[in-house]
């Protein structure tokens, strides 16, 4: 029981991360329709400038309280993440709107190839190991939970609960679901759409920015390619969660993450990829369009 | 950095305020989005701490040269297309006005008269030049190269469009026989000819086909049947695999095994196609890239069999049909049967070939499928699912013919692959191999065969021309690596390609069949009210 419940909270670290990922995914899927390949590579990018942002911090201040610290880890890394996810939709994305449905998924991953290739021709390609950050581990009936793993799931759900508002209470949430609905309608009423579509960008790569500090955190290691992985699956946590969902792609991080802590505690840690990518395949031969998700109408 | 203005400001300010303008807000942007990455460089010391190394001159170069970039296009770039389109309208001189600018016979003769001039005094230059600057004349001998061949074929365009497939299957069957005739000429004797040739052959030719024969059989599922496969490494994976371990512990030959492979990929198109029937679109195309992650993490994992990352060395040659061997060790060497010198080169040669079959087999194929009922069913399905369902097409059995006849191209090319190279490891089978088949069914114009060889051309062999940039290492220094920036390049092109021609090199999507003229009525039908 207890290393049940200890698996459990590992799950509900890595769900987070996924979750905070998936987000980005779901949304700029919801409003334009296309996969952003790219998205996992913002999150790299995420973790690299947290991981820099570290070493100036380092560099310049004797100590610094740790939670300062990070904090200005996350918001510069937002800064710079939601800087080059509104470039890369105006460079990339937003000529080819009115084109076929494939043209943009290319350039996404012709921009996923170029930006992990910048970040290791910049950077160099080795691992960037870090030390520890925060080290605390608490004991509790023989379950230990590190502090590392409270600061991930507190900041997720403050995070979710400022987007929920943001996206349901604010009139910016409102022309952004007025935009999901139908875009050319909204632009009648008058939203600027282009300009929604940029925050839509802005927002997940926010949010992918935090979920780059907290997984340089939890891990202390970060490395160019690390975008390909946890993009993948924080992509296929949005597909089971129903793509287009906000609260999909969050239950389907929290799935993707409890199945592979649970998968690698119990049968083997080599095949945790592969139990996630088959159980995404035949949650989606029952429920085609994800757990969350809206049934397209088919229409002629 | 497209910097949208407010369309006011833009009748005011005159081209150049707008350049100055445009330039300012993209070096702004390039300052923030580098600033981090360029301007500070995070590397080991010593004791293996991570510490920040301060590049600022670099980021100013870069910031500098994205301003510059931005100007130009702006204040001159822009009018000069727009201008273009103009004249263009005004002469009835099409888009081509550009290039009958920039191929005349001048620059035709001088470029000949560049090349011979630096091939001939190539000797007496190197040793007058010195070796930095013989590395930019080698360069010029490129350029005027490339430039008197691209002259030749643009003069005979008209020619080369109108005998399209029938000049290119014979340039590429003449390719090695020329490349080896050029560099026997060049260096003076056959064997240097054959020597020569192994990189060209090997790393252009050979590189090239694979990836044209990957991207027709992909080609089959995607541009066809309009079912988007992110995961069809895999079976490119299970071909090799295939191949690999039926080759090494049975010893079986490689003609029985091209089409073992071939099956058994199909074999998987149909385990794929069954549970994504019911899923379309990106629900399709995530379970594809799941499945691809699959397959190569179960190589990865199942070491027993896969020997996982280390993967499997050894694998035997391909021979000629048992007749031929191309093993030294061998009596039916090749070398001893026409009593020629031994050389690696023939059996690069003999594999350009084999994948050259390969490739025309698959052009065949698909040709020939298009005028089947099952290939109109493809392209029904492509265009129109439920209309496709309404008329009775069966399309369970559509998309799985279309996933197994796919697989079974990609099957094929694996095993080809794990013949060339005697070794296969998961690392060649990663998602980036997909992506890279995928780019370039869709920037070769989806459907369009001639099309996507002409992108597998200019994306592969585009940077494969990297590694042979040398003479880089002369302007920017010795520690300058241009593969590096291989797939940064890669990533980019595939980025500007798809801005500049969305609908690919060859953008004809058309159904084969479809309807030309309403079907004339006869008279007697429409004149008493009738209709």
């Amino acid at each position: 029981m207890q290393y049940f419940v200890q698996q459990l909270i590992n799950g509900l670290t890595l769900g987070s991360i996924y979750g905070l990922i998936a987000i980005g995914y779901t949304m700029v899927y919801g409003i334009i329709g296309m996969i952003n390949f790219a998205h996992g590579d913002i999150f790299m990018i995420g973790a690299f400038a947290a991981l820099i942002v570290f070493l100036i911090l380092g560099a310049l201040f004797y100590s610094l309280p740790v939670v300062i610290a990070l904090l200005v880890m996350m918001i510069v890394a937002m800064l710079l993440t939601s800087m080059y996810n509104w470039t890369i939709e105006k460079v990339a994305y937003r000529p080819l709107r009115g084109s076929f449905r494939l043209a943009p998924l290319i350039t996404a991953i012709g921009m996923s190839i170029a930006l992990s290739n910048f970040v290791q021709v910049t950077q160099g390609p080795r691992n960037k190991p870090v030390p520890p950050m925060v080290s605390k581990v608490y004991n509790i009936e023989g379950i230990s939970v590190s502090l590392k793993q409270i600061i991930i799931v507190l900041v997720t759900i403050v995070l979710l609960a400022l987007f929920w508002y943001l996206v349901n209470k604010t009139s910016l949430g409102r022309a952004q679901r007025a935009c999901e609905q139908d875009r050319k309608m909204a632009a009648l009423l008058g939203i600027d759409v282009d300009r929604t579509i940029s925050i839509t960008f802005i927002m997940g790569a926010a949010l992918a920015a935090v979920a780059g500090t907290l997984f340089l955190m939890y891990y202390g290691v970060v490395v160019f390619s690390d975008g390909f992985t946890p993009g993948v699956k924080a992509f296929t946590a949005a597909v089971l969660g129903g793509i287009g969902s906000l609260p999909g792609a969050v239950l389907g991080g929290l799935m993707i993450g409890f199945i592979e802590s649970m998968w690698s505690a119990y049968f083997s840690i080599d095949y945790k990829d592969v139990a996630a990518f088959s159980i995404l395949a035949i949650v989606l031969i029952f429920l085609p369009s994800g757990i969350l998700g809206r049934p397209e109408v088919e229409k002629v | 950095m497209a910097v949208t203005a407010s369309p006011e400001r833009d009748i005011v300010a005159t081209p150049m305020q707008r350049a100055t303008r445009e330039a300012l807000y993209a070096g702004a942007i390039a300052l923030g989005l580098f600033v981090l990455f360029i301007g500070l460089k995070t590397d080991q010391n010593i004791s293996n701490e991570l510490i920040l190394v301060q590049r600022w001159g670099l980021l100013a170069i870069v910031v500098v040269l994205t301003m510059a970039g931005r100007f130009l296009y702006v204040a001159y770039g822009q009018p000069f297309l727009a201008n273009q389109k103009i004249v263009d309208v005004a002469t009835g001189l099409l888009p081509e006005s550009v290039a009958t600018r920039f191929f005349r016979l001048p620059y035709f003769l001088a470029a000949i008269v560049t090349v011979a001039v630096l091939v001939f005094l190539a000797g007496p230059l190197d040793g007058l030049l010195g070796p930095g600057l013989a590395g930019y004349a080698r360069f010029l001998r490129a350029l005027a190269i490339i430039y008197a061949l691209a002259s030749v074929l643009f003069y005979f365009r008209t020619f080369i469009h109108a005998h399209f497939s029938a000049l290119g299957i014979t340039a590429l069957t003449l390719y090695p026989v020329i490349v080896v005739l050029v560099l026997a000429l060049y260096g003076g004797s056959v064997a240097a000819g054959f020597q020569g040739s192994l990189k060209w052959v090997d790393n252009f030719g050979i590189q090239i086909l694979i990836y044209v024969m990957l991207a027709w059989g992909l080609n089959i599922v995607v541009g066809l049947a309009g079912l988007l496969d992110l995961g069809y490494v895999a079976f490119y994976a299970v071909g090799a695999y295939a191949y690999a371990l039926l080759g090494t512990h049975y010893g079986l030959s490689f003609w029985i095994l091209l089409p073992a492979a071939g099956a058994m990929a199909a074999f998987w198109g149909v385990m794929l196609g069954f549970p994504v029937l019911r899923l379309r679109g990106d629900y399709l195309a995530i379970v594809t890239l799941a499945f691809g992650e699959i397959i190569r993490l179960v190589i990865i994992n199942w070491r027993e069999v896969t020997n996982g990352s280390a993967g499997i060395s050894g694998i035997p040659k391909v021979s000629f049909f048992g007749l031929i061997s191309f093993n030294v060790s061998d009596p039916n060497y090749i070398a001893k049967v026409f009593d020629i010198a031994t050389s690696s080169a023939y059996y690069k040669i003999f594999l350009y070939y084999l994948i050259l079959g390969l490739c025309l087999l698959t052009a065949f194929v698909t040709i020939r499928l298009r005028r089947m009922p099952v290939g109109r069913a493809w392209e029904a399905l492509r265009e129109d699912e439920i209309a496709c369902r309404s008329l009775g097409i069966n399309t369970t059995t559509t998309k799985l013919t279309a996933f197994a006849t796919g697989a079974m191209f990609g099957g094929f090319a694996g095993s080809f692959f794990a013949a060339r190279q005697g070794f296969v490891s998961p690392e060649s089978f990663i998602f980036l191999e997909s992506a890279i088949i995928l780019a370039i069914v869709v920037l070769g114009g989806m459907g369009s065969l001639v099309g996507i060889a002409v992108a597998a051309m200019v994306m592969i062999g585009g940077t494969e021309v990297l590694r042979e940039l040398d003479f880089l290492k002369q302007v920017f220094g010795p520690d300058f690596t241009p593969e590096l920036y291989r797939m940064l390049l890669f990533g980019m092109a595939m980025v500007i390609v798809m801005l500049w021609k969305p609908r690919g090199f060859v953008g004809s999507r058309e159904p084969t069949a479809f309807l030309k003229e309403s079907r004339a009525v006869a008279g007697s039908f429409t004149k008493e009210g009738h209709g």
